[in-house]
């Protein structure tokens, strides 16, 4: 690689995104009004509905199944103990039930938890056995946020670089360069390395520029936080890279990108948990990109976890990103 | 001797549907300009995107200083292709400097930008310029690199006549500095002012090579008359060797005297009388049966 030919590639798609006041704008707006718009729906509790998670569902006693029986409260089965635990003291969770030994934990700060706590003593004030926890509420808003930024990133990478590539490859721009000595590892990496700058310095204004707005909990290490971002972005770039390596008409690509990116943005956790969804669904999600961003960067930023917390997370986004380099720089043709 | 800067031998370029390019053999003496001309379809652009390396041949050789083109090859040839996007919200002087680093060599830019007319467009951003300047800074794009051998596809196609003289002028300056170029163009006058020699293609064929004049010569020795067609009209020229071409007449003869004897006779009007001599055009009419503007 000749990086005097890479720095001029990277230098003028720096140039061209920054001046395109339309896309720039849009890249840093439409985040800070999702999360303005989901800040203000959510900050009356509007429509909530009451969350048990329940250990030993199916050895529930007879009077666990009637308090489980009840409507308008949802109650999803819990495998790991001490995250559901965590989850009550951040009021994530209303109450924790352990259907089997009738025993139940709830924050004692909660309101929420508090009510539910009186209906289940309505159905049997005698059987169960009360574990209180405490803590800092976690709002929807707090919870959200990673994911917002996560899928703002995704947008950005696959719109970014794959459609910029199919534009350039139908206007003849990519015909063009590929006359001159520049290789498409060159021009590659330059497209890569120019959207995770810019994705990297959105992202950091955006986060901000909401923090300063809506104020949500950041508990973990920025240091880890920009890892796992960064990690994100080049698997999600890689991913646009594959996804325009051949194509040639926008439209077909518009689709394309279009089918990863809304199921992606709908089944990735970003705004609903995954926990309690069918098992086809989880498995799906496991595969996108996205789910691993959130998951990890929400686990840093609200749990305060460490790179070894989120270890499987990073190891997920490294081997796509590898896997997506590699197959879109062998399927890349200039025209 | 003369070097041969690139060689091309039994061309071969066929796609699923259609034989792009049927065989063809060129040899070109560095510093010449070399005219490929054609109808559409003719195989002209494909041809010459093979020579440029955009597109692989299905078989045939081509040598660029004796040798298969390569990385060498891509740093000394300059290229300006029939139509090309330039990047938006890049001015021509950050084009210009892009380009210019993709090459270990550089022509000297602000001699480029004033050779092509650039200087007040310089801080233009792409989109802001007419086809003309468009047209210019492709082919200061082309010469960035100071190439040994310029490729020129159709490059005043869509250029109003202004333009295209502009354009004409631009071209004998490279040529003066004892550049190679291969041009394309589908207009017979722009390759009769500015090529060395030319070759005609049809259906992936070159039907005819040489210099335009030794082809004018080898295939005419006759002149052309031409009256407006309403100065004719009501009189016999079944012998003449007389037919229509737009809304005129042309008589081709050896022997104009006769032929004006003859109209004089039959008390056509010569007021708007015209006597040429062959052109390209009528070459082309001659060798492929078609218009060469389509």
């Amino acid at each position: 690689m000749v990086f005097t030919r890479f720095l001029a590639l990277l230098n003028t798609r720096n140039k061209e995104f920054l001046r395109d006041r339309s896309s720039l704008g849009w890249n840093i707006l439409m985040p800070v009004l999702i999360v303005a718009g989901f800040s203000f729906a959510f900050s009356g509790d509007i429509g909530k509905q009451f969350k048990v998670g329940v250990i030993n569902q199916n050895l529930a006693s007879s009077v666990s199944q009637k308090f489980m029986q009840l409507k308008h409260i949802e109650f999803y089965q819990v495998d790991d103990f001490e995250r559901a635990v965590s989850k009550v003291e951040r009021h994530q969770v209303d109450m924790l039930l352990d259907a089997e030994k009738q025993q139940y934990w709830i924050n004692t700060e909660s309101p929420s938890g508090y009510l539910v706590e009186k209906v289940l003593l309505g159905v049997d004030n005698s059987g169960f056995h009360k574990q209180s926890v405490s803590g800092k509420q976690i709002r929807y808003i707090d919870w959200v946020i990673p994911g917002i930024l996560s899928m703002n990133m995704m947008f950005s990478a696959l719109f970014g670089v794959g459609f910029v590539i199919v534009r350039y490859r139908k206007n003849g721009m990519l015909k063009r360069l590929k006359a001159t000595p520049i290789s498409a590892f060159e021009y590659l990496s330059a497209q890569i390395v120019s959207r995770m700058i810019l994705i990297m310095l959105v992202t950091a204004f955006v986060f901000y520029a909401t923090n300063y707005f809506v104020g949500f909990v950041m508990n973990g290490s920025y240091a880890s936080l920009f890892l796992v971002f960064a990690l994100g972005a080049l698997s999600m770039i890689s991913l646009g890279l594959v996804i325009a390596a051949r194509i040639t008409s926008e439209e077909a690509a518009g689709g394309l990108l279009n089918l990863f990116s809304w199921p992606m943005m709908f089944f990735s956790g970003v705004w609903f948990s995954l926990e309690g969804a069918a098992p086809l669904m989880q498995a799906i999600a496991e595969v996108f990109p996205l789910t691993h961003v959130t998951a990890a960067a929400r686990a840093i930023m609200i749990d305060g976890a460490g790179l070894i917390d989120v270890g499987y997370h990073i190891t997920v986004l490294l081997s796509q990103s590898i896997v997506f380099l590699l197959f879109g720089s062998w399927y890349f043709r200039w025209d | 001797m003369t070097e041969i800067l690139l060689e091309v031998k039994n061309l071969v370029k066929h796609y699923p549907s259609v034989k792009a390019v049927n065989g063809i053999d060129i040899a070109l003496p560095a510093g010449i300009c070399f005219g490929l001309l054609g109808p559409n379809g003719a195989g002209k652009t494909t041809t010459i995107e093979i020579l440029e390396g955009i597109v692989a041949a299905t078989s045939g050789d081509i040598l660029y200083k004796s040798d298969v083109p390569g990385d060498r090859f891509r740093k000394e040839a300059g290229i300006m292709f029939q139509s090309t996007a330039l990047q938006d919200y890049i001015t021509v002087r950050e084009t210009l400097q892009m380009f210019a680093r993709f090459y270990p060599k550089n022509a000297n830019i602000d001699e480029l930008v004033k050779r092509c007319n650039l200087t007040e467009y310089l801080d233009q951003d792409n989109r802001a310029l007419s086809g003309g300047q468009r047209q210019r800074l492709l082919l200061a794009i082309a010469l960035v690199n100071d190439p040994d051998i310029i490729f020129l596809d159709e490059p005043t196609t869509g250029l109003d006549p202004q333009a295209r003289r502009n354009f004409w002028d631009l071209i004998n300056d490279i040529k003066a500095d004892g550049k190679t170029i291969i041009l394309t163009t589908h207009y017979m006058d722009e390759a009769y002012t500015l090529c060395d020699e030319i070759a005609i293609m049809d259906h992936g064929r070159i039907i005819a090579h040489g210099t335009p004049k030794e082809l004018l010569a080898a295939h005419f020795n006759d002149v052309v008359l031409q009256l407006p067609a309403t100065a004719v009209e009501g009189f016999d020229m079944s012998s003449l060797n007389a037919h229509s071409r737009d809304d005129h007449i042309e008589i081709t003869t050896c022997d104009v005297n006769q032929v004006i004897a003859s109209l004089i006779k039959s008390n056509v009007s010569l007021a708007q009388l015209q006597i040429r001599s062959r052109t390209l055009d009528d070459l082309f009419l001659e060798l492929t049966g078609k218009e060469l503007r389509m």
